[in-house]
C-alpha cells in the first residue's frame, strides 16, 4: 500500500447511511481544519472511490433499528469495507461508526445501553491508553471529547478484554467512566492498528470555541500517523 | 412517466345514500365539537348535508387548534413587521434576517395534550411537528429548545411524565442530529392535571430559498411523501381542543407515534428537493393530517384539488376515508409536481428511501374532491373550509381579580434557608440536558449548560468567516402572569431579551406558544387577552416583532386551568461570538456587581419568594420603565467588548443571590456579599437587573453613562468553601447541593 506522507494529501472517504448524522460534521473538521478532500459514498454503492482512508461517521444508522449498527452491516457498500480492511486500508468508526464496525466484526466486542439507561451528552475525560502512542501528535496523556450516545457501554469477554490490553489496542479508557463500559474503554482498533473505533467524537473537538479545547485534532492526527503511517506535522 | 389517468368516481349521492339523519347528527356534532351554529353554517356554505368524512373535515379545519377561532380576533393586536422581518405570522414558520441574506427561520409549538396521554410519543412527536414546520421552508435546522411546565413532583404521574417527557425530546432531537440547546422548566401544582410541552426549532435559510407552499398549474401531480398511515393521532386537533376530566384523561387512540429516523431521511429528501427545484407546493401532514395540508395547499394556489385515498401508502388495515383524513400519522409530507420534473423528484426519495405514492392532481376550480373506493366522500369548496372558520369574540371578565395573599405560608428564616429552598425549586437541568445531544452541527458556543441564552455559529456554508452567531432564549415567568396577565406577559418578553443583551446579542424577532385554560370561562378569555396586548406592549417597545407562534387552550382538568403561560422564544445576533459573555462562569476570584434600575423596588410578593415564603402587601407588578429595560439591556451588550468581565446574567426567579449562586455552579466558589441586604435586596425580583462578575473592575466611565440605571459593586467571590452574606455564614456546598439536586424526585 502506498504510504501516505503528509496528511494535506489523504483522500478520505466518508460513508453515508440513512440516519448517519455526524456526517457534515466530519466533512467540515477535516476539511476546515485539516484541507482534506471528503469524498461522501452513499451506503447503496458497491464500489469505493480513488480514497486512502475512510470514516464512518456518527449518528442512528437505521433508527437504531434491530440493534445500532446491525443494519448498517448488512449494507451493501460494507462488502466493500470488509475487502479494503483486508488490504489494510485504515478506517476510522466514531460512536455510531465504532457500533458498525463491532457489527461488521472488524472490531472486537460489542456496544451495550449506557449502565444508567439514559442517553449522555457531555465532556468526557480520557486518558491514552496505547503505548505505542508515544510520539508525534500524542502531546497530551489525557485529553476532554464530548460523547454523546445512549448505547456506548464497551463490552467484551475477560478474555478479549484482556487481549486488548496486552496487545495494545487500547485506545484511550475514559475517566471517570460515563456509562459502565468494561475496563473503562472508550476505543480500540484492531490488530493492524489501522482499524480505529471510538464513542467519543473528535470531530467536535477541533475549536476552541465550540468544544474548550482542540484535543480532537490531536486524536484526528494520531488516527494518521498510527494508523496510515503519515506524519501530521509535515 | 405518463399522465395518470383517474378511474371514473361514482356520483355523490351514492355518499349521501349513506348519508346522515337529522337526529343522528346532534350526537355527532357533539362529539366532533361543532356547535349548532357553527353546523348551520357549515350547511349552508356547502348547500347540502356533509358526509360523514366531510363532518370530519370540518371538526379538524375548524376546531379551536387548528383555527384559532377563539384567539385570531386578539391575535391581530401583535406587531409582526420590522425592518428585521422577511416573513411574517401564516407560513409554516416566521423568518427575519440575521446578516445579508442568510435568515433565521423559527416558531414554537405546543404538544400539551398529548404529552399528558403519552408523555413519550407525545413530546417525541412535538419535536418532530416543529422540525417539519421549519425545514418545509426550505430551513435546514440548526436548534431545538423546549419549554416544560410540570406539575408538583409528587402529584400523581408526575415522576413517569417527566422522564418519558425528557426521553422523548432527547431521543427525536438526538437520532434526526438537531441540537438541542435550550429551554426551561418549573414545577407547580396548577400543571397537576396538564403540564406544557412547547417546542421551538430555528433554523437557517438563504432568503431566495425561502419556500412557500404554492400547488398551482392544473395537471401537477399531487405527492404523498413519507411514513404510511394508520389510525394514529385521528382527531389529535380536535383533542387538543378539549379539556380532561379526571375520569376521561384523553384517549390514547389520539396520540401520534414518532419516527425520528424516518423525519431524518423526509428533512434531507425535502431540502434536497427545494435546492432542487424539484417541487411547487409542498406542505407538512401536521394537525389534521392530509385534510390540512390539502385544503390549505389548494387555498393558497387557489386551485382545486382531486386526491385517490387508494393510492395512500397505508400501516392498517380496513382504513375508511374518515379514518385516512384524520390521521395524524407521523412524518408525511404532501408535494405537488409538475410532470416534467416529477423523474427527477422521484429520484432524490428513491435516494432516501421514502415511500412515496402519487395520489391525485391540482385541477380547475376551486374544489377539494376525495374518492375512496370508487366513491367520492369530499366535494367541498375550499375557502369555508379554510377561510370561513368561525372567529368568536368570546365574553371577558371585565377585570381580574388580584390574586389574594397565601395565608399559611412560613415565614423566612435565614438566608441560608431561604436560597436553598428557592434554588431547590428552579436549580440545574443538568438531568434533562445531558439527555440532549447539545453539541452535534458544531455550531453550539453557548447552551443549557451555562443557562442563559444558547449561542450558535453561523460561519461556513452560512457566512464563511464570519463572526457573528445566533443567540436563541425562552422564557415565561407564569408567576407574575398569573398575578397580572399583562405584566407577566410584559416580563417574559423582556426576559428573553434580557437574556440575549446578556450574552452580548441583540433580539432580532419573536415566536410564542400562548398556553391557556378554557376559552369558555371569560376569566380565562380575559387572562389571553390582556397576555396579548402585554407581549404587543413589550414587543413593540424593543422593537422586536411577533412573526410566529402557536396558541394552546382548554389546559384545564377539572375546571381548574393553568396559570397563564404565554411561553415567548426569541432569536436574536451577536455581532462577534468570541465577545459572549456565559451565564455561568469557570473562575472562582472576582468582584461581584449588579445593575438594577437607579430607584430600585424589588419585590418579594411577586418573585419565587412568593410562593414559598409569607409577605405582607398583597401582589402587585410595577408598570415597566421601558428607558430603563432599553438602557440596561444596552449597557451590558456593550461590556461584552471588555475582557475583564467574566459572566453576565439577568436576574430571573429567586432574584440576585440565586442568580448569583447559578453563575457560580461550575466552580462552586465562596462569596462574600456586603451590598446587598434585606429579604427585598437578596431575593426580590425587579425589571431590568443583571448580576456581573468582573475579573478586575468595571470603569467609571461606563458608569457615568447609566441614566435609569445604577450599577453597585457589591461583593466579591473566592475560593473559600464558605458563603458569607452580611452577618451570616454557611457552608457553600449546601446551597450547590440544593441547586444540583433540584431534579432529584426522592
Amino acid at each position: 500500500m502506498q504510504k501516505i506522507t503528509s496528511i494535506g494529501r489523504t483522500r478520505v472517504g466518508l460513508i453515508q447511511f440513512p440516519g448517519s448524522n455526524c456526517d457534515e460534521d466530519c466533512v467540515v473538521a477535516l476539511n476546515r481544519h485539516f484541507g482534506l478532500e471528503v469524498t461522501k459514498i452513499w451506503h447503496r454503492q458497491t464500489k469505493l472511490p480513488a480514497v486512502d482512508a475512510i470514516v464512518i461517521p456518527g449518528g442512528f444508522s437505521f433508527g437504531d433499528y434491530l440493534r445500532c449498527g446491525g443494519l448498517a452491516a448488512l449494507s451493501p457498500i460494507m462488502d466493500e469495507i470488509r475487502a479494503v480492511a483486508q488490504k489494510g486500508m485504515p478506517i476510522i468508526g466514531i460512536c455510531n461508526g465504532f457500533q458498525i464496525l463491532v457489527e461488521t466484526h472488524l472490531l472486537e466486542g460489542a456496544l451495550l445501553p449506557n449502565a444508567h439507561g439514559r442517553f449522555v451528552c457531555q465532556r468526557q475525560g480520557l486518558v491514552w491508553s496505547m503505548k505505542s502512542m508515544n510520539s508525534g501528535a500524542n502531546t497530551k496523556a489525557t485529553i476532554s471529547l464530548p460523547i454523546a450516545h445512549g448505547e456506548g457501554r464497551f463490552h467484551a469477554d475477560p478474555h478479549t478484554v484482556e487481549k486488548l490490553k496486552e496487545e495494545d489496542r487500547v485506545l484511550f479508557t475514559y475517566a471517570p467512566n460515563p456509562n459502565g463500559s468494561v475496563g473503562d474503554i472508550a476505543g480500540i482498533c484492531d490488530k493492524s492498528g489501522r482499524i480505529w473505533g471510538m464513542m467519543p467524537h473528535p470531530e467536535r473537538a477541533m475549536e476552541e470555541i465550540t468544544s474548550g479545547n482542540e484535543d480532537g485534532q490531536l486524536v484526528w492526527k494520531a488516527f494518521f500517523e498510527h494508523a496510515m503511517g503519515g506524519d501530521a506535522n509535515k | 412517466m405518463s399522465k395518470i389517468t383517474f378511474r371514473d368516481v361514482t356520483s355523490i349521492a351514492k355518499a349521501f345514500d349513506a348519508g346522515l339523519m337529522p337526529d343522528e347528527i346532534k350526537a355527532l356534532l357533539k362529539r366532533h365539537k361543532i356547535t349548532d351554529d357553527e353546523y348551520q353554517k357549515l350547511e349552508s356554505s356547502i348547500g347540502r348535508k356533509p358526509t360523514m368524512a366531510e363532518l370530519g373535515v370540518f371538526s379538524a379545519m375548524w376546531s379551536e387548534h387548528c383555527s384559532y377561532k377563539s384567539s385570531r380576533v386578539h391575535l391581530r393586536r401583535f406587531p409582526t413587521t420590522g425592518k428585521h422581518v422577511v416573513v411574517g405570522p401564516g407560513e409554516n414558520a416566521g423568518v427575519v434576517r440575521l446578516e445579508g441574506d442568510v435568515c433565521l427561520a423559527f416558531k414554537m409549538e405546543s404538544h400539551n395534550h398529548p404529552s399528558f396521554i403519552e408523555p413519550y410519543q407525545g413530546a417525541a412527536t412535538g419535536v418532530g411537528g416543529i422540525l417539519r414546520d421549519v425545514f418545509c421552508m426550505g430551513a435546514r435546522p440548526i436548534a431545538n429548545l423546549n419549554c416544560l411546565r410540570f406539575g408538583k413532583r409528587t402529584a400523581d404521574r408526575m415522576r413517569f411524565l417527566f422522564e418519558n417527557v425528557v426521553k422523548g425530546i432527547g431521543d427525536y432531537g438526538n437520532c434526526i442530529g438537531v441540537p438541542t440547546v435550550g429551554g426551561n422548566v418549573s414545577f407547580d401544582d396548577r400543571y397537576n392535571g396538564n403540564i406544557l410541552v412547547n417546542a421551538m426549532t430555528v433554523g437557517m435559510i438563504r432568503e431566495n430559498e425561502i419556500f412557500k407552499g404554492f400547488a398551482s398549474g392544473v395537471g401537477n401531480y399531487l405527492v404523498y411523501a413519507g411514513s404510511a398511515t394508520g389510525r394514529d393521532g385521528v382527531h389529535g386537533a380536535t383533542m387538543a381542543s378539549d379539556s380532561f376530566s379526571s375520569s376521561s384523561a384523553g384517549s390514547k387512540t389520539t396520540i401520534q407515534v414518532g419516527d425520528p429516523f424516518a423525519e431524518k431521511l423526509l428533512l434531507e429528501a425535502t431540502l434536497e428537493l427545494l435546492r432542487k427545484n424539484l417541487v411547487v407546493g409542498l406542505q407538512d401532514m401536521g394537525a389534521a393530517g392530509l385534510t390540512s395540508s390539502s385544503f390549505e395547499m389548494a387555498a393558497r394556489a387557489e386551485s382545486g384539488l382531486y386526491v385517490e385515498l387508494d393510492r395512500i401508502p397505508v400501516r392498517a388495515k380496513g382504513l375508511n376515508a374518515y379514518e385516512m383524513l384524520l390521521s395524524e400519522s407521523q412524518e408525511r409530507m404532501l408535494l405537488v409536481v409538475t410532470p416534467e420534473k416529477w423523474p427527477a423528484a422521484q429520484a432524490v426519495l428513491s435516494h432516501w428511501e421514502i415511500d412515496f405514492a402519487v395520489i391525485g392532481e391540482v385541477t380547475n376550480g376551486n374544489r377539494v374532491k376525495i374518492a375512496h373506493k370508487g366513491v367520492l366522500e369530499v366535494d367541498l369548496p375550499v375557502a369555508p373550509v379554510v377561510d370561513s372558520a368561525p372567529k368568536y369574540e368570546r365574553p371577558m371578565s371585565s377585570a381580574r381579580k388580584v390574586p389574594a395573599l397565601k395565608p399559611d405560608l412560613p415565614k423566612s428564616e435565614s438566608v441560608e434557608k431561604t436560597l436553598f429552598t428557592l434554588l431547590a425549586d428552579n436549580g440545574s437541568m443538568k438531568w434533562i440536558t445531558d439527555q440532549f445531544d447539545q453539541d452535534i452541527g458544531i455550531r453550539t458556543v453557548l447552551s443549557s449548560r451555562q443557562g442563559g441564552a444558547a449561542v450558535l455559529k453561523a460561519d461556513g456554508e452560512w457566512l464563511g468567516n464570519s463572526k457573528i452567531g445566533v443567540v436563541i432564549s425562552t422564557a415565561c415567568d407564569e408567576l407574575k402572569c398569573d398575578i397580572d396577565p399583562f405584566k407577566g406577559s410584559e416580563h417574559s418578553v423582556l426576559k428573553c431579551a434580557r437574556m440575549i443583551s446578556a450574552a452580548g446579542g441583540e433580539p432580532l424577532g419573536v415566536t410564542d406558544c400562548l398556553n391557556f385554560g378554557n376559552p369558555m370561562n371569560p376569566e380565562v378569555m380575559r387572562e389571553i387577552s390582556d397576555s396579548i396586548d402585554g407581549i404587543a406592549q413589550a414587543c413593540r417597545k424593543l422593537e422586536v416583532p411577533v412573526v410566529s407562534g402557536n396558541v394552546s387552550l382548554y389546559n384545564e382538568t377539572d375546571g381548574i386551568s393553568i396559570r397563564p403561560t404565554p411561553m415567548i422564544g426569541m432569536v436574536g445576533k451577536i455581532g462577534d461570538i468570541s465577545q459572549r459573555k456565559p451565564a455561568t462562569i469557570s473562575a472562582s476570584n472576582g468582584s461581584v456587581y449588579i445593575l438594577t434600575p437607579s430607584t430600585p423596588s424589588a419585590k418579594l410578593n411577586t418573585a419565587a419568594y412568593g410562593k414559598f415564603f409569607a409577605t405582607t402587601q398583597s401582589p402587585k407588578i410595577n408598570d415597566v420603565d421601558y428607558a430603563q429595560e432599553l438602557e440596561a439591556m444596552d449597557f451590558v451588550r456593550s461590556l461584552s467588548k471588555e475582557s475583564s468581565v467574566l459572566g453576565v446574567r439577568d436576574v430571573g426567579r429567586g432574584g440576585p443571590l440565586a442568580t448569583l449562586a447559578k453563575m457560580l455552579v461550575s466552580t462552586e466558589a465562596g462569596v462574600e456579599i456586603s451590598g446587598l441586604s434585606g429579604d427585598e435586596g437578596l431575593f426580590g425580583e425587579n425589571q431590568g437587573t443583571y448580576v456581573i462578575i468582573c475579573s478586575g473592575d468595571i470603569s467609571k466611565e461606563y458608569q457615568a453613562k447609566l441614566k435609569h440605571s445604577k450599577l453597585q459593586h457589591v461583593g466579591r467571590i473566592n475560593e473559600s468553601k464558605t458563603w458569607r452574606v452580611g452577618n451570616e455564614e454557611f457552608p457553600s456546598s449546601s446551597i450547590y447541593r440544593a441547586f444540583n439536586t433540584s431534579l432529584d424526585f426522592t
